[in-house]
């Protein structure tokens, strides 16, 4: 393989070598944000391989405390991802699960690959302004309308994500995110916690689907499926006229799939 | 106090159908967080303040027996007698041989959760004491026969309108219109003074305690303090042996984040230093003041896996900003501290299999762990309490199976796939009309609050082998 440095980052044939971290949910529920997530990469003048064995990060076992179901199912996700130049992944949660929660959860020889792989990992939206740079297309590829963001904890806490979905949506799509009140609190889906713990959990998502309403905003967007899903599925549940998509989506233009949680066929 | 923990989801649901406190609890979860960053701003670099308080507490908990020895010997010097209780009965008991030795009959009491952990207030009652609080927070609670609802704003749970009816309802002062909050504050002012002259014993807490002088710290914002500190002729300060600090110096260092992170303020309106008993020429001050230490299972948390949380400063900034707590209110709980750091050590102060309802309450949004003064990672101490959770068999085992299943699953790519390809397309048809399930078996814990939304449709990784760039193509 040609492989030459540009900048601090590896690249051969003269692009990056991305392998895209689809997340479970993305893979189940949602594939329009994986296959955005491509599009956007390959934009960004990346190669994009998805490893063929990947699952699930093992988020659901781990924040549930079964620490010794994880650890296999880590080791196996470093296994998978470990040979690539780096990896993507279109979730604040999972992407800080791999970077910040398997060297927590492993130890020795593990816990030191583990680290090699989350130096190398990035969450979707800040390869693409910190790692890849992309560039806008000469013209957009849709026109969108208003748009709120939610900042889901893992992300904004974990990993920082605040300022690169925004910059992104600026530049790719020329809109402005209407801000959210109470934008740094949790929209109660946590996980398990929120099929635990339903009322509590209603009550949160209550409060940030109203706080999105309160923007006029027609959709609502983030970048974990969690979050999105369990707001999704309160606004379908109330009857709220707002679209709900992964940002993804957004960066790459599409608005044909329906959005998440709503049928096609209206 | 009796624990009610463990009906952690009842007690949630019943709070949140009081929609007149969850009304005033939201407003509170807005406002809080904004004194609190407005104050924080004020100081500058809160990461090194914070990581400087991290350093102290650190230390001092390395170093506990030095600083406890330490402390011991310059109190003793000051003229105070020191005690130590190795758990609730033993300072209950210290305090009441304490009283009776005085043949005191009434006792005046500053803010103190550790008095709330042992139960002193109903103990010394019981033998025929008259204890009155004195924090007009827990005096409004004392009235009305409840527990502290937050750890620095106890009776944060009560409306003014609540307040003026206990006040008009227990205080015999006449006819009054007791119209704003002015009015009943001076109203419980006027009836605290007398208590505050005929107390014989004084209780109150600590902040810190300082090893290189002896001295105990508190802070306080309506002045009580010094009044049961300083009035009666006995005076006891109850407090748990982490609360050490080596140097008056890092006191100032803890002061400088307790009250921005508690209330916002850049301090309290009181700051004291409690030396000992009064000496020859003093105008005012006890004749005699002892300090009694509760241990309570915290030396088993200095060498446990949880000992980051015997670094805690008490500030409530926790709570404040979890949006758990600030959902339910502090009564869910169902013991003495609330929150996220009450959910971490409620379990290690009573039992895991009491409370472990409590680490479940967590999101892992991780607001709390960002804001701690002390920088104590929470969600991963609640994380770890769930890890015990579960080798316990605590848990529901529909829970640990299903999830065990589930990270067993994930671990045979071949299986996963099998079944996702068979379930996801399926689930995709059954809820294609509507885009989403208002029922779902398996999920009504998801569905009670919201539609589960349907798949698009295949799932990534089948459309992806069958060369597909975008689904449905």
């Amino acid at each position: 393989m040609n492989e030459q440095q540009h900048g601090d980052h590896p690249v051969s044939n003269g692009r990056m070598q991305v392998s895209l971290f689809v997340t479970c949910l993305a893979d189940l529920f949602r594939p329009a944000v994986a296959f955005a997530s491509i599009k956007l990469l390959e934009q960004a003048n990346c190669e994009v391989t998805v490893p063929l064995s990947q699952t699930c990060c093992g988020q659901p076992a781990y924040n549930s405390g079964d620490y010794e179901a994880t650890v296999p199912l880590a080791r196996k996700v470093i296994e998978i991802l470990e040979p690539a130049d780096y990896v993507v992944v279109p979730s604040g949660s999972c992407a800080g699960m791999i970077c910040q929660h398997y060297p927590r959860l492993l130890e020795g020889e593990w816990r030191d690959r583990a680290l090699q792989l989350a130096a190398k990992t990035f969450e979707l939206t800040t390869f693409l302004t910190q790692i890849a740079k992309i560039q806008p297309l000469s013209e957009h590829r849709t026109e969108l309308p208003t748009i709120t963001y939610h900042d889901a904890c893992a992300g904004l806490r974990e990993l920082n994500i605040k300022e690169q979905p925004r910059q992104l949506l600026q530049e790719l799509c020329g809109v402005a995110v209407k801000e959210l009140d109470q934008s740094d609190v949790c929209c109660g889906f946590g996980g398990t916690f929120c099929a635990k713990m339903p009322e509590i959990s209603g009550k949160m998502v209550g409060d940030k689907l109203d706080n999105a309403l309160a923007t006029g905003a027609k959709i609502l967007t983030g970048g974990d499926l969690g979050c999105l899903l369990n707001l999704a599925g309160r606004a379908q549940r109330q009857g709220e006229d707002i679209e709900i998509r992964h940002i993804a989506e957004l960066l790459c233009g599409d608005l044909d799939t329906p959005p998440i949680g709503q049928s096609g066929q209206r | 106090m009796e624990q009610r923990s463990n009906t952690f989801l009842e007690n949630a649901s019943e709070a949140l159908k009081n929609t007149e406190q969850a009304k005033r609890r939201d407003s509170m979860a807005r406002l809080t967080p904004l004194l609190r960053s407005a104050a924080i701003e004020d100081v500058g670099d809160f990461e090194s303040l914070r990581q400087q308080m991290k350093q102290v507490r650190q230390h001092s908990l390395d170093n506990l027996d030095h600083y406890l020895t330490q402390f011991e010997q310059e109190a003793v010097h000051n003229g105070n007698r020191v005690h130590f209780a190795r758990d609730a009965e033993e300072l209950n008991s210290i305090v009441l041989d304490i009283c009776q030795q005085h043949d005191a009959r009434r006792v005046v009491k500053g803010k103190s959760m550790v008095t709330e952990e042992t139960g002193l207030n109903s103990f010394l009652q019981r033998a025929g004491l008259d204890v009155m609080e004195t924090d007009l927070g827990e005096y409004i609670i004392q009235q009305a026969v409840e527990t502290p609802s937050h750890i620095v704003t106890p009776a944060l749970h009560k409306s003014a309108e609540e307040v003026r009816e206990l006040f008009k309802d227990k205080h015999d002062l006449g006819p009054r219109e007791l119209e704003d909050t002015t009015d009943m504050v001076a109203e419980a002012r006027q009836v605290l003074r007398e208590h505050f002259l005929k107390a014989e014993v004084g209780i109150i807490g600590a902040n810190a305690l300082i090893a290189e002088n002896g001295y105990s710290m508190l802070v306080t914002n309506e002045g009580n303090g010094d009044l049961c500190a300083n009035l009666p002729k006995t005076l006891i300060v109850c407090t748990t042996i982490d609360r050490l600090l080596p140097r008056a110096e890092d006191a100032t260092a803890m002061l400088r984040l307790l009250a921005r992170s508690a209330t916002g303020q850049s301090q309290t309106a009181y700051t004291s230093f409690y030396s000992g008993p009064s000496r020859d020429g003093d105008v005012d001050g006890p004749q005699e003041t002892h300090i009694v230490l509760l241990d309570n299972a915290r030396s088993e948390m200095l060498t446990g896996d949880y000992r980051e949380m015997l670094e805690c400063i008490r500030c409530g900034a926790c709570l404040n900003h979890c949006p758990i707590f600030t959902s339910v209110g502090g009564h869910a709980y169902g013991w003495v501290y609330p929150g996220p750091m009450g959910s971490v050590l409620t379990p290690l102060l009573t039992s895991l299999e009491q409370s472990n309802a409590l680490p479940n309450a967590c999101t892992s949004c991780g607001r709390c762990a960002e804001v701690c003064p002390a920088d104590i990672p929470l969600p991963d101490l609640l994380r770890d309490l769930r890890h015990e959770e579960t080798r316990e068999k605590l848990s529901p085992s529909r829970w640990r199976l299903g999830l065990k299943l589930h990270a067993w699953v994930s671990q045979q790519p071949w299986l996963y796939r099998a079944l996702t390809a068979t379930i996801i397309p399926l689930l995709h048809l059954m809820g294609r009309r509507r885009g989403s399930f208002t029922r779902l078996p398996f999920a009504s814990g998801w569905t009670s609050e919201r539609n589960f939304p349907a798949p698009q449709g295949k799932t990534f990784m089948q459309l992806y082998k069958a060369g597909m760039k975008k689904p449905n193509e």
